[in-house]
């Protein structure tokens, strides 16, 4: 027993290296894995104030940028909305309950946003109290950034569509076929859109969208165009390489999508197990 | 004595804060990072225990880790940088610090270059590696080790020019 003692106080420096290396080794391999880092997160409120207090001086600097980005939203809006007014006409919902439609948007503020990693993560202002849930989506008013995934009372993380984890499904503009959104890792304007099975018609400058199978984004969001493409290695799915439309180095300000329907179709969809 | 724990808690917080609010922003070339928080285990007391040093090492990369939602990678290279300095203080300025004497702002600055740039890249390398996690990317970690590298210690060496102790 002697010896034992003797030997743990002799060797307590090499022992607790190891015991340490092997606590952050734990912590990396398990932020490899979607959903599973819970402690070590920049969505904390010490993390999480001290990114807000620094963006609070940052905003000023942006704030041109940012108000020619709502003008031209508008201008957008405005003009869907004059062309939509004649045709649309409130006796046309058949249930005036349903008039808000089923997504409800938020906005929020980018406080911290990286890039230049193999998994980016980006954290917003806004958490539980201002009623953000994981899973919902987070778009700007250029195309998608990416979906929630931590949440404390202030604030919330967003796993970035320029994350190695992050898998969202899109879709063609023109056609149906549909797959899933990947990165590589190198360039944050290209992502990568994989699996589209070899009968889809890929033109290079083609319109990419969010597709409707999953329940996180609405279809039809805009992702980005098609710079290149190339057949995988079984010859029977493409790789085609887009160039978002939204520039993820400047994002600023950001919509997040609940789906208020979400629960119900889970519940359907898991009702066999 | 408390003087040196005072400056070192206040090193600690200043060279965080830095790191996180601005360092991590640079992205010179898209990718190039200087990681500066190093600087605080290069002047980290000589003559403290190892063990104490080992905490506060692993201590400092959580709380980078924790500002960049990297899992534990930046804990991981810190706790190995810890792990090996008194082997490369040792190879560095040989026989001066068997005898607890060394103060870095007085050696040679060979030894001192020397001393700074195995544990800046030692650290780097450890660093890409984790957060690539994938062995086929080792291009792409030698080339993120060397320029990030050259970057951290050119700005350890400015830093140390600037902040050099007052000689008695």
């Amino acid at each position: 027993m002697q010896q034992i003692f003797n030997f743990l106080i002799r060797n307590k420096n090499n022992i607790l290296f190891l015991l340490l290396l092997g606590i952050s080794l734990f912590l990396t391999i398990q932020s490899h894995s979607f959903h599973k880092s819970k402690f070590i997160s920049s969505a904390n409120f010490i993390t999480g104030g001290i990114y807000d207090w620094a963006n609070n001086i940052q905003t000023y600097f942006h704030l041109e940028d940012y108000n020619k980005r709502l003008v031209e939203e508008n201008k957008y809006l405005r003009s869907k909305l004059t062309n939509i007014q004649d045709t649309i006409s409130e006796e046309n919902f058949l249930d005036s309950l349903s008039y808000e439609g089923i997504y409800q948007i938020r906005t929020a503020t980018v406080i911290n946003n990286n890039y230049s990693k193999t998994n980016n993560y980006i954290t917003l202002n806004r958490g539980e109290n201002s009623r953000i849930a994981t899973e919902q989506g987070v778009i700007t008013s250029q195309g998608i950034v990416g979906i929630i995934d931590q949440v404390s009372p202030n604030y919330s993380r967003v796993i970035s569509i320029l994350n190695s984890n992050s898998r969202i499904n899109a879709q063609l503009k023109k056609t149906n076929h549909f797959g899933s959104l990947v990165w590589d890792g190198k360039n944050p304007n290209i992502v990568q859109l994989v699996d589209v099975p070899r009968q889809a018609p890929v033109k290079k400058g083609d319109t990419i969208i969010t597709g409707g199978r999953s329940l996180i984004f609405p279809q039809g969001i805009p992702i980005g165009n098609i710079t290149d493409f190339s057949l995988d290695v079984s010859e029977s799915y493409y790789t085609i390489n887009i160039r978002l439309f939204n520039d993820m180095t400047n994002i600023g300000y950001v919509y997040i999508i609940e789906n208020k329907d979400k629960a119900e179709v889970k519940a359907l969809e898991n009702i066999d197990d | 004595m408390t003087s040196t724990i005072i400056a070192n808690i206040i090193r600690f917080i200043i060279l965080v804060l830095l790191q996180v609010l601005l360092l991590n922003n640079i992205n010179f070339l898209g990718y190039i990072n200087p990681y500066l928080y190093v600087l605080f285990l290069v002047l980290y007391p000589f003559n403290t225990p190892q063990t104490l040093f080992l905490l506060v090492s692993f201590l400092l990369g959580i709380s980078i880790d924790t500002f960049e939602d990297s899992g534990g990678i930046n804990a991981a290279a810190c706790v190995v940088i810890a792990f090996i300095r008194p082997a490369v203080l040792r190879f560095s300025f040989g026989v001066s610090y068997d005898y607890q004497t060394v103060k870095l702002a007085n050696t040679p600055f060979g030894a001192r270059l020397g001393y700074i740039l195995i544990l800046v890249f030692v650290h780097h390398f450890i660093l890409f590696t984790l957060e690539m996690f994938d062995f086929s990317h080792i291009f792409l970690i030698a080339k993120k080790t060397l320029f990030s590298g050259i970057f951290t210690v050119i700005l350890i060496l400015i830093s140390l020019t600037l902040f050099k102790p007052k000689r008695r």
